[in-house]
């Protein structure tokens, strides 16, 4: 087993369910709430990454990286370097590929909160904000683990993305598919394998915590 | 944060149209409102909601100007629409929304947090003890009964010391025990406050019960407004009558006038039962509606002599159906009336579809409405 392309995996994985917990949430926020006659067409651009090839995703963050692209020119000037092929830039190919299983929980149970709570909370002198942190969230608390367990399981076992934009640099963008796609490649078996078993086991976990938390909370509100 | 505009009235001008869901609805109406109870009466989709929520800001009118006390709180013509949060308008909803996943305790300090704390907890303590819920205070919603959540939805609403309070059916589930000891509360708590209170019923007991004043709503306009009494028990529009409960509904023509005695003659329509009513304004051969409550007809079996109501119409049962615990007898005279009897009446007199019977009907229990 490749340790070092398993905690390398961790940290991505863990930095992309950081980073989409905190940016999910406004874009949630505007999909749930929204009357804007278009939001379909901003709903169809967060949804995009769970049909779409990873492969074609992968090739245009590769493009917007690369040193052609303003990102990549601004990026490059800022730090001497370019961002593919590095693990920013996988981490940015993640947070893009694992958006829609973030967003998409998050707005779901943003959008079952009655909007009387927060026609209340409104009356009682919360602004929106305040409305948001002190109803919204605390009754969201289901649609916010699913969201993050989702988007953390869905990164670790990525492998298009990974490959397009960074390759197969060991310590720097070799992640547990590729290194399981390498292993079966050397007609590695074993190796392939018992890495398979820990990716499988992680991905049972994760989800094993949505449907639990998703029961155990059905089970206990009494006001659904 | 004591405001100067709590003594003061609401007054609200409004004017919002609705299209979709297949039909088209215009609230239109004024009114000023001072402390005290005021009871918005009418039947559902009369817009009762929408007004409330165009008070606190949650739906906004079209045209209009909403003033509580000094504040403006919207102004078409200028452009003024206060947000929801800065209204401070008490707003207690149909389902109450208590939020579910804080304790009763912290839900009424949800809007106090721009406080410190012991002045917050001050205020909780002062509403959980005048409202009799300090018992409940780490309990969660789910965990008390109904009328202990209307209680803190009541106090939620009022520990923020709100310049008006709206209350859109806020104990309509409840029982009559349950609700009278709620309002003697709320009445109290208001005897030291003073604040206008608009309170949405469809239920006409609590009509009597509670308000000083009630205005009467349909579609979207205000067809009455006065006191209980005067509104209720004088209804001018066939419309209202039959929302507020007349059983008993007849097209008459006038056919005398009697002014010295303060009596008309009407002659019930394709009949020649005549009925004495009270005076109003109309000319013989005028033709009107009278509203008569089934509770208000007296029912005999024999011809009574030495009455003074002054109205005797002869007969003939036609059914009897029992309503929980009144007897609905139907009789025709001419015209089919409701009469409601006690079970204990209908087992004395021993009733029976076909007999006749004679019904007693007082002058000043005719109610006469002009006819639309």
């Amino acid at each position: 087993m490749d340790w070092q392309a398993f905690w390398l995996t961790i940290r991505l994985a863990v930095l992309v369910a950081a980073v989409l917990a905190v940016l999910g949430l406004p874009i949630a926020y505007w999909i749930a709430f929204s009357r804007w006659h278009w939001k379909f067409l901003a709903e169809a651009v967060v949804a995009l990454p769970i049909v779409l090839p990873p492969t074609v995703l992968g090739f245009y963050v590769l493009v917007a990286l690369g040193s052609r692209s303003p990102l990549g020119r601004f990026w490059q000037a800022l730090t001497g370097h370019t961002l593919a092929f590095t693990f920013s830039g996988l981490v940015i190919g993640s947070i893009l590929y694992s958006l829609p299983f973030a967003v998409q929980p998050f707005a779901a149970s943003f959008a079952l909160v009655d909007p009387r709570l927060m026609a209340a909370s409104a009356t009682l002198g919360a602004s929106k904000l305040q409305t948001f942190r002190r109803v919204i969230l605390p009754l969201s608390i289901p649609g916010l683990v699913t969201g993050v367990a989702l988007s953390f399981a869905h990164t670790m076992g990525e492998f298009g993305v990974v490959l397009m934009v960074g390759g197969n640099i060991p310590g720097v963008t070799r992640t547990v598919s590729i290194d399981i796609y390498d292993q079966v490649q050397a007609l590695n078996y074993a190796a392939a394998n018992q890495t398979a078993l820990v990716l499988l086991a992680i991905s049972f976990a994760a989800l094993s915590l949505v449907y639990g938390v998703n029961r155990k909370v059905w089970a206990v509100l009494p006001w659904k | 944060m004591k405001t100067d505009a709590s003594h003061d009235g609401l007054t609200v001008q409004l004017h919002k149209h609705f299209s979709g869901a297949g039909r088209d609805f215009v609230l239109e109406l004024s009114f000023e409102v001072t402390a005290g109870i005021t009871i918005i009466f009418g039947p559902s989709g009369a817009g009762k909601t929408t007004l409330l929520d165009c008070i606190a800001g949650l739906a906004t009118p079209d045209s209009g100007k909403i003033t509580t006390g000094n504040r403006v709180l919207f102004d078409h013509a200028r452009g003024t629409n206060v947000p929801v949060q800065h209204r401070k308008i008490g707003y207690v909803f149909q389902d109450l929304a208590l939020f579910p996943h804080l304790t009763v305790g912290k839900n009424i300090e949800y809007g106090l947090s721009g406080i410190n704390k012991s002045e917050r907890q001050e205020k909780s303590n002062a509403i959980l003890e005048s409202f009799r819920i300090a018992h409940l205070r780490d309990r969660k919603p789910a965990e008390i009964s109904g009328g202990e959540r209307q209680r803190v939805a009541l106090a939620r609403a009022l520990v923020t010391d709100p310049c008006v309070l709206l209350l859109d059916e806020p104990l309509a589930a409840l029982d009559a025990a349950t609700k009278s000891k709620i309002i003697d509360d709320l009445r109290a708590w208001n005897a030291a406050h003073a604040i206008p209170i608009l309170y949405i019923t469809h239920n006409r007991e609590e009509v009597f019960a509670l308000g000083d004043r009630v205005l009467v709503l349909e579609n979207g306009r205000i067809i009455a407004d006065g006191t209980p009494h005067g509104v209720m028990a004088a209804p001018r529009r066939e419309s209202l009558a039959q929302l507020i409960g007349f059983e008993n509904i007849f097209h008459a023509t006038v056919t005398a006038v009697h002014e010295d005695r303060g009596t008309m003659t009407c002659r019930l329509a394709n009949t020649s039962a005549e009925l004495e009513t009270p005076l109003v304004r109309a000319d013989v051969g005028t033709t009107l509606l009278v509203g008569i409550r089934a509770g208000d007809i007296l029912l005999a079996t024999v011809k009574p002599e030495g009455l003074s109501a002054r109205n005797i119409l002869p007969g003939r049962l036609l059914s009897l159906e029992q309503r929980d615990v009144i007897v609905a007898a139907r009789v025709n005279c001419g015209v089919e009336m409701e009469v409601h009897l006690t079970l204990a009446a209908r087992d004395s007199l021993q009733l029976q579809p076909g007999h006749q019977v004679w019904l007693i009907v007082k002058t000043h229990s005719c109610h006469l409405m002009a006819a639309s």
